[in-house]
């Protein structure tokens, strides 16, 4: 049996297909959908040669529990499953994987935007780059909070 | 009470964690202002318009959030994963 909330903060890659499949054997979901997030090569314009993702061990857990608890509470999903990645990543390397299973498309969807708005703005991860002009600590984008701004109307 | 830094406040600082009394004041305000006593970059860092974050035992909190109890403070800036 799936537990309805999954989630892993690790260093190790996670394998698409792999994760897929735990969720195929379950007759039950009629639609899945999976989001994952990679490191570009070029950001603002200069080229990008690793990236190091820092977080609060402990807290992003807790975090990412919160946000998948909330979302399993607003829309009508059989299971979320949360991957997020740490350490020293490299272009093209996968940074997260947001796995949303549900009855049907429209609430997974849906959950599955909300769920990667909430995360970048809330789960304690920050990203320094280093570049071929040395290391630089990414800034919090504004366009980020507002698309999560859209998902705490109404809610506590 | 053990005070946690992340990100580019733990590189400015040159601290990840160190142990502190309670403060005076014991809310985030009073450990703020005790902090930025030190000066310097603390000061800078952690003005009052700063855009960093704080959360009291792993969630975060508004600057009246009473210390009293709390056993883990971190001062962070606005996250940027995913």
């Amino acid at each position: 049996m799936l537990e309805r909330i999954s989630i892993s903060v690790q260093t190790a890659d996670f394998d698409l297909a792999a994760e897929y499949a735990r969720l195929a054997a379950d007759a039950s979901i009629g639609a899945i959908v999976q989001f994952v997030g990679r490191v570009r090569e070029r950001c603002d314009g200069h080229m990008v040669r690793s990236l190091h993702l820092e977080h609060y061990p402990g807290m992003s857990e807790k975090v990412l529990h919160e946000i998948a608890g909330r979302a399993m509470a607003r829309w009508d999903l059989l299971g979320i499953r949360i991957v997020h990645r740490v350490g020293r990543l490299e272009p093209a390397d996968q940074i997260v994987l947001v796995q949303v299973a549900a009855t049907h498309r429209a609430a997974a969807f849906e959950a599955a935007e909300a769920l990667m708005d909430l995360l970048k703005t809330e789960a304690p991860f920050w990203k320094q780059e280093a570049t071929p002009d040395g290391a630089r600590w990414l800034d919090a984008r504004e366009t980020d909070e507002r698309a999560a701004q859209r998902w705490r109307k109404g809610t506590t | 009470m053990l005070i946690l830094y992340f990100g580019r406040l733990r590189e400015a600082f040159g601290c990840g964690s160190e142990a502190r009394a309670v403060p005076q004041e014991a809310t985030v305000a009073g450990l703020l202002r005790e902090l930025r006593l030190r000066g310097g970059v603390w000061e800078k860092e952690l003005a009052r318009d700063g855009t960093f974050r704080v959360a009291v035992d792993q969630t975060v909190a508004a600057v009246d959030a009473p210390l009293a109890d709390a056993s883990e403070v971190a001062i962070f800036p606005p996250v940027t994963g995913g």
